[in-house]
């Protein structure tokens, strides 16, 4: 069933990043090829993987951008993971002519039904972000999951119930939780840093939300100051360190 | 947007048999053709051709050919879902209209009513391929107010001149009128055409590299590394770029072959040289189908994805 949730569920699961820690080390992504090449949408095809032009499917990339204030003389350097936004006015859905695209009505994450998808791209088409990928091997469409069979997986310790790109993340720049709960940790997260979502303009009110680099901290224009225990004399030495000091040098 | 030649196909095909469909259906009820026979067995024969065809090319970029089928089950939100169920509603009236044609010799009267009603459903089945388009905000070229009406008129335009060309090898029909109708086709086709890219330049961009990364208090965005080294789905599909300079010389070409040399060509059958009008009308016929190709794959080529904000472009 294409057409988007009726009574749409008052939980919005989605993913907060922040772009002031990430440091575009694609561990994201790297785990959750991981994750999912053996999950709900599995395999993540692979085409030409050690050839000279390797292609495959991916849920999650890591681009990087700079901003650059030409007027200010500053620039900020941004590492930027793109994956699925769950989007709850989701055109991807919509357009799906099969019914293999929809979304849950519980929880709100958007998924494929790869045995009746026909592989028509129109949801690729559809989607602003980029979140769809075809799969050439299978001959139909992939996308993240939320990693949907991971995070209500009771086999699992509760603190990994988490998507596969939070879990992984060494900087902790990516949090999971209700966006659709304004009482939750994201939500208050998304709250006190000022998060917004990408291009509203498109009219597809993403779920996921980015958190905006903190204002660069203005110094005095001076090289860092040197290390206070970094001293030439031996002035400042212990009893025994001014004697081995002084019997070294004789 | 990739230019995929399936979709080129349908698109222009499936256009150019529904037109058909309108004109055998309201000229024949109208009384302005007879119904011959063999011109109908060889006018609807190319129109289902066209309109067949059309359909299983569209089903050629499929990953699953084989549930093709599924696609008719989302009418209720899927335009391409949409376009499925009429496409198949239609045969109906027009397969009904085409029998009476050939097989009884009638096309007015009750016959030109289901004719009529197959050209209405013929009519709504082109609209519905436009808004396959039409509705994805994604591709500003696309979700644009000139995709449907160009689609509809470059449908019955095509199919005008088929019928011209048909009704000049029969010597059957009423040679005037379908002369005048071509003319005033091709005319008000080359307007919309010219409407169309005029507006692709103009109003702005709906989303920027700003937009799509939020970071444009920060200043201007450029993405300094991509995520990967090769190009993958995304950009083989939504990243197709033609040269520019080569865009201009392509619309000034689909502009001339679609609708200006036939509208000569037409024109010049009815006042100057009636004695070549058989082979001014299909000459005309090759040249509009060599000028739409063209202005089919700039439609998809020329397109430009939001998407591709994520990839360098700075606005789309």
């Amino acid at each position: 069933m294409t057409c988007l949730p009726q009574n749409a569920s008052r939980v919005k699961l989605g993913l907060v990043i922040d772009l002031d820690i990430c440091v575009g080390c694609h561990a994201c992504a790297v785990n959750c090829k991981e994750w999912n090449t053996s999950g709900k949408l599995a395999p993540l095809t692979d085409i030409d993987p050690y050839g000279a032009k390797p292609d495959g499917v991916w849920f999650n990339r890591v681009h990087t951008f700079e901003a650059v204030d030409e007027a200010a003389g500053t620039s900020r350097t941004v590492h930027f993971p793109r994956s699925c936004l769950h989007c709850e006015d989701a055109p991807c859905v919509t357009v799906c002519p099969t019914g293999a695209s929809y979304k849950r009505d519980d929880d709100g994450i958007v998924l494929i039904n790869t045995d009746i998808c026909i592989g028509c791209k129109l949801c690729s088409w559809a989607c602003p972000y980029g979140a769809r990928e075809y799969d050439e091997d299978e001959g139909v469409m992939k996308k993240c999951t939320l990693c949907v069979d991971k995070i209500y997986n009771e086999n699992l310790p509760p603190e990994s119930r988490v998507p596969a790109c939070v879990s992984t993340c060494p900087t902790g720049a990516r949090s999971f939780g209700d966006l659709g709960d304004p009482d939750s940790d994201v939500s208050k997260l998304v709250e006190a840093r000022g998060g917004y979502a990408l291009m509203p303009e498109q009219g597809t009110a993403p779920v996921n939300r980015y958190l905006p680099p903190r204002p660069k901290k203005v110094g005095d224009g001076m090289a860092p100051r040197m290390l206070e225990h970094h001293d030439d004399s031996a002035d400042g030495a212990g009893l025994l360190a001014r004697w081995v000091d002084k019997v070294l040098s004789v | 947007m990739h230019p995929a030649k399936s979709v080129i196909y349908f698109t222009t095909a499936s256009g150019a048999g529904y037109g058909l469909m309108v004109w055998l259906a309201v000229m024949g009820a109208l009384g302005y053709i007879p119904a011959d026979r063999t011109f109908g067995l060889v006018a609807f024969g190319i129109a289902f051709f066209l309109i067949i065809s059309g359909l299983i090319s569209s089903t050629g970029h499929l990953g699953r050919p084989e549930r093709a089928w599924r696609a008719l089950s989302q009418w209720r939100s899927s335009w391409l879902s949409r376009e499925g169920v009429l496409a198949i509603l239609t045969f109906a009236p027009t397969g009904i209209y085409a029998l009476t044609w050939v097989v009884l010799g009638k096309n007015t009267g009750l016959a030109g009513v289901i004719g009529l009603v197959g050209a209405v459903l013929s009519l709504t089945t082109i609209y519905a391929t436009s808004m396959i388009y039409a509705s994805l905000k994604a591709i500003p070229a696309w979700s644009n107010r000139w995709t449907s009406v160009g689609y509809l008129v470059l449908g019955l335009m095509t199919g005008s001149a088929i019928m011209l060309g048909l009704q000049s090898v029969f010597g059957v029909g009423h040679s005037g009128l379908i002369i005048k109708l071509t003319t005033v086709l091709l005319a008000l086709g080359g307007f919309i055409k010219l409407c169309y890219w005029r507006s692709l330049g103009a109003g702005g961009a709906r989303s920027t590299a700003e937009s799509a990364t939020g970071l444009g208090t920060n200043g201007r965005v450029h993405m300094v590394e991509s995520p990967h080294g090769e190009d993958n789905y995304l950009l083989k599909e939504m990243g197709y770029k033609i040269a520019r300079k080569h865009a201009q010389k392509l619309r000034r070409l689909a502009l001339v072959l679609g609708f200006i040399i036939p509208m000569a060509l037409v024109a010049a059958m009815a006042v100057i040289i009636p004695e070549l009008s058989l082979a001014l009308s299909l000459l005309a016929l090759v040249s509009v189908i060599i000028g739409l190709a063209m202005e089919r794959w700039l439609f998809f080529a020329e397109a430009k994805h939001v998407v591709m904000l994520f990839y360098g472009q700075s606005e789309v």
